[in-house]
Order: structure tokens, then sequence, then C-alpha cells
């Protein structure tokens, strides 16, 4: 057998090698587009808004006058919602995950609701807008308070928890399981002592990160009709409130009537986007710090 | 009565054991497991059949056989361990110390308070030695920490790993080497006091010098306790076992005294296998 002939392995050679060459190079640009995207985003915002990011802009309250604005009101908004999302996200998510993984009886039903659970997190988030202004705004009649915006984003991050937190418990050893039912524990007790410890940073990991989806969410909070303009902070849970990516909504919108509106958005943008970095660093440092070797 | 089977290597307990003494040992000692008419299936697939045994108290009962013949799902199956298996379907009896523990009226937790298990891989649980062993006492309700305390002495002693560890039981136990963490999980079982101890190839995971300090433990640890153990290591099941089986294909070949089925097997699927002609 003689197929490989030196002279045509050497002549289709260079081909070969350049079209590796030009597929590099259009992976690299890919890459690159995106990040001078985000780039020209940040350097764009810092400029604009920069100038305007001092104290009484943190510390202020809203107001018509561009110079005296502040948004203190929607970092308290932003917090409020925050102390309604997370103990209801992670009690319902991880206890959701739990018996999905660990009681329920793997069968037709059980992958349905896998399934389901999967598809409502690609739900619109406009959807869960409707469905929680319907529910927690009209007919529980709440209002647009802070608890109806809450309930309605832990609908809209609550998959991402479930699933995030499921795939955690799945990744706890068996072994370790067996071993503690191999002495006699219960399911719980083997939960609560085994496997909840050991599957904990993922749990985490995933609910900050479900978190600062939460943090950024616009389009619910615009069909549950939180004010444009709000004077008095919120101070509970049945306060009406609003939050900042819902300011830096307004404000854009708004930028049409008053120019500097717009360089109050961009001030906002920056103080949110440092809130999720702070978030997103310390899911990432809760991952690396506990990660387990078993 | 069992000095004569409780000698070490298997041609010395050739030479000296004698028929009658055998029979004698088969016929006294109190049964612990009584199974009967065993058939398990994991779906469509029958992995045990008809299974017959008797397991003795205070005595090492080694089952043996090729890979995939069920000899480790006979013994998941004395602690209903098995179950954790989806699909897993069982029929017949194993009556433990007369109760059947295959009713579902038996509560498993109550089972393997009973029947402790070692498993093929050492799995300590990522806390400290301390804990690892006060985990199983714990669990059943005891709080007292001078209790927990000499149980864990106890445990570790039983185990014969308290000398290596006793000036490190805070320290997690990942950091002891892979025979010091198998005898942990030995000490972990002991501390719930049980009356059957399963063991999953216990030692397969193992070097040698470590597989010999399990092996002799093993032997102290029949004094007290009666021990089920799966081995895939002929040498030994014959080195260490009162009783063995058997097993191809999910079904019980033949059992008896380990002396009788390794120097006059019955049956010719046991001598091959004995002999290394086939597994």
């Amino acid at each position: 057998m003689k197929y490989m002939e030196p002279e045509m392995v050497r002549n289709k050679m260079r081909f070969r090698v350049q079209l590796n060459k030009i597929f590099q190079v259009c992976f690299f640009l890919a890459t690159i587009f995106g990040l001078i995207v985000l780039a020209v985003l940040i350097v764009r915002v810092l400029n604009q808004g920069l100038s305007y990011l001092n104290m009484n802009f943190l510390t202020g309250k809203l107001s018509t006058n561009p110079d005296q604005a502040g948004i203190m009101g929607a970092i308290l908004g932003t917090f409020w919602l925050m102390a309604v999302v997370v103990p209801i996200t992670t009690i319902l998510g991880v206890g959701t995950a739990i018996y999905n993984e660990l009681y329920a009886k793997k069968g037709r039903m059980q992958s349905v609701i896998q399934t389901n659970i999967a598809n409502l997190a690609g739900v619109p988030s406009i959807v869960y807008g409707i469905l929680g202004m319907t529910i927690f705004a009209r007919a529980l009649n709440f209002g647009s308070v802070v608890l109806a915006g809450g309930l309605t984003m832990s609908l809209l991050v609550l998959p991402i928890v479930i699933v995030a937190s499921q795939e955690a418990i799945r990744s706890v050893p068996q072994h370790l399981a067996e071993a503690s039912y191999g002495i006699g524990a219960t399911k719980w007790q083997t939960v609560k002592n085994i496997i909840l410890p050991a599957s904990l940073p993922g749990i985490l990991t995933g609910s900050i990160l479900a978190l600062s989806r939460a943090i950024g969410e616009t389009a619910p909070l615009v069909v549950l009709g939180i004010p444009a303009l709000l004077i008095p902070f919120p101070s509970g849970i049945f306060d009406r409130f609003t939050v900042l990516p819902m300011q830096i909504y307004y404000w854009t919108i708004d930028a049409s009537l008053v120019e500097e509106y717009a360089y109050l958005a961009s001030a906002t943008i920056i103080v949110l986007l440092v809130l999720l970095f702070m978030l997103n660093s310390t899911a990432i440092i809760i991952r690396n710090k506990f990660q387990q070797r078993y | 009565m069992h000095s004569v089977i409780s000698v070490k290597a298997l041609n010395k307990k050739i030479v000296t054991s004698s028929e009658k003494s055998q029979q004698e040992s088969l016929i006294e000692n109190p049964i612990v497991f009584e199974t009967d008419d065993l058939n398990l299936w994991y779906s469509d697939t029958q992995a045990l059949k008809n299974i017959q045994l008797p397991i003795y108290e205070k005595n090492v009962t080694a089952i043996i056989g090729p890979s995939g013949c069920g000899k480790s799902t006979y013994l998941k199956t004395l602690n209903r361990m098995v179950e954790l298996v989806p699909g897993v379907q069982t029929s017949g009896t194993i009556k433990y110390r007369g109760k059947n523990i295959l009713d579902k009226s038996f509560k498993v937790e109550e089972l393997r308070t009973q029947v402790g298990m070692v498993f093929q891989k050492p799995n300590p649980f990522p806390k400290s030695i301390y804990d690892n062993i006060a985990y199983g006492p714990k669990i059943h309700g005891i709080r007292n920490k001078k209790i927990l305390d000499e149980i864990v002495e106890q445990s570790l002693r039983g185990a014969y790993i308290w000398d290596e560890v006793k000036d490190r039981l805070k320290q997690n136990a990942y950091g002891l080497s892979g025979g010091q963490q198998q005898r942990l999980c030995i000490a972990r079982c002991l501390a719930i006091e049980p009356d059957v101890i399963l063991m999953d190839e216990p030692t397969s995971a193992l070097d040698p010098k470590s597989t010999l300090k399990v092996e002799e433990l093993i032997q102290e640890l029949k004094k007290e306790y009666s021990i089920v153990i799966v081995t895939h290591n002929m040498q030994q099941a014959a080195r260490i076992s009162d009783y063995t089986a058997f097993m191809l294909n999910g079904e019980l070949v033949e059992f008896t005294d380990t002396n009788t089925l390794f120097s006059m097997p019955k049956d010719k699927r046991t001598e091959d296998y004995i002999t290394g002609r086939f597994g």
C-alpha cells in the first residue's frame, strides 16, 4: 500500500496550515468583538457618569433637578427587594432541589417536572411580570410594593436556583450518602449532615448568580407599575419602591426632555455594575475557597 | 469450637482440619441471617436467583465469585442498601434473627443500625476523625460529650487505629492513608455497636500491608461480630473466613465451611473457579 505520496502530502501541507491560521484569526476576532463592545460601553458610561457620581448622588433623594437628584431610594429599594427574594428563593429553591434529587421517585412524573423547571428558566421575564401583576399586585391586592416585586422576582429566578442546587447536590459523591445510610441515618439526617454541607458552595454560587440576575432585571417591574419618581424611601416590604435598573430606565427615557438625565443614568449604571461585580466576585471566591476534594 | 477453622493459612487448615469438627460447627452455630428463595431484579435483568443461604453468628462468611455474579448485590440486600438503585425488585425472604427484613414494615434504619457496612472504597466523611466516629451515635440520639468521647476511643481501639490517630482526632479524615481510612470506616461502623458487619471487598483498594492489617482486624472482630465479606480474592477468603459461598451468574453454586469448599468442592464449577480455570 502506497497512497501517502510525499509529493501530494507536501503540496497539501501549506494549504492545511494556512487554513488553520485563518480560523485561529476568526475565533480571535469573535472573542475580541464582545470585549470591544463591552469596553466602549464602559468607557462611555464612565465618561458620562463619573462626574455625577458623588456622595450627594449616592445618598440623596430623587429630584427633577438633575443637580440635586440622588439614588438612595433606588439603592434601598434594591436591598429591600433582595430581602424578599433571597429567603424565598433559597428556601423554595433548595427545598425543590432536595426533593427532586433525593426524595422523588424517578419516573415519568419526575421527568415531566424536571423538564418544566428547565423550561421555566427560559420564559421571558416580562411574562413573569404579567403573572406577578395579575396575582400579587391585583388578585392579592398588594399593589406595586416591595413584596409584590420581590415575589415576582423570586418566581423569575427560582428555576435558576433550583437547577444550580440540583447540580450541586448531584455532584456530592454517592459513597458519602451511602456511608451515612449505612449506619442507619434517615434521609433527612443524611441531607442535613452530609449532603447539604458538601453541596453548599455550589448552591451558594448558583444562588448569588441568580440574585445578580434579579438585581439587574427591569421588565417585570415595569409591568408591575413601579412609579417613575418616588420621593419617600421604602422602609418595609409593604412600601412602594423603585430599584436601580428602573431608575436607569426612566432617566434614559426622559433624557430627551432634560439632557443631564442621561448622565444620571450613566452614574446609576456605574453603581449597579459595581454592585453586580461585587456579587459575582463573591460567587467566584466562594466557589474557589470551598471547592471540596472527596 | 473455631480453633481449627481460625487458623490463618489455607494449607495449614487443610492439614489440621478434620471432617468431624467441620460438621459439628455447621450444626451448632446460631443463625443470624436466613435467606430463603431470594430473587432480585434490576429492572428486567435478574441478578439473584433462588438464593438459599444461612449466615452464622460470630463467624466470617466469605462470598466469592467472578465479577457480575451477584455477590455484592446479595451483600447489599442484607442491609437493603440495594434499594438505593432505582427499579430494584425482590421476592423471597431474608430473616434477620427471625424477622423478615424484606417486609415493608421492617424499618430500614433499624436494620442498618444492627447491620453495619464497610464499603469497597474507603468513604470517610469530609469531617474530622472524631466527627466521623461520633456521627453514628449522634444520629441515634447520643448527645453526652463524655459518652461520645468514650465511644470514639473504644471504636478506634476496636479497629486498631487508636494509636495512630489519638493525637490528631480533630484533623480531617482525608489526611489519613487509604488503609487508615478503611480502618476508620470500620471504627465508624463499630461505633453504632452493630450485630453484623457487611464488608464489600474492603481491601480491594488497599496495598498489601494495609490489606494484612484489615485481615488481622477481621480475625479479631469475629469474636464479637458476625461478618459477611465479599471478596474477589480467593486466597483472602481462604485465609480469613470460616464459611465460603461460591456464586455464579446470580446463583449460589456451593456453600459450606471454607476448608471443605477449597479442598473438596462438590460442584465442578466451584472446582474450576478455585483452581483458576475461569473467573
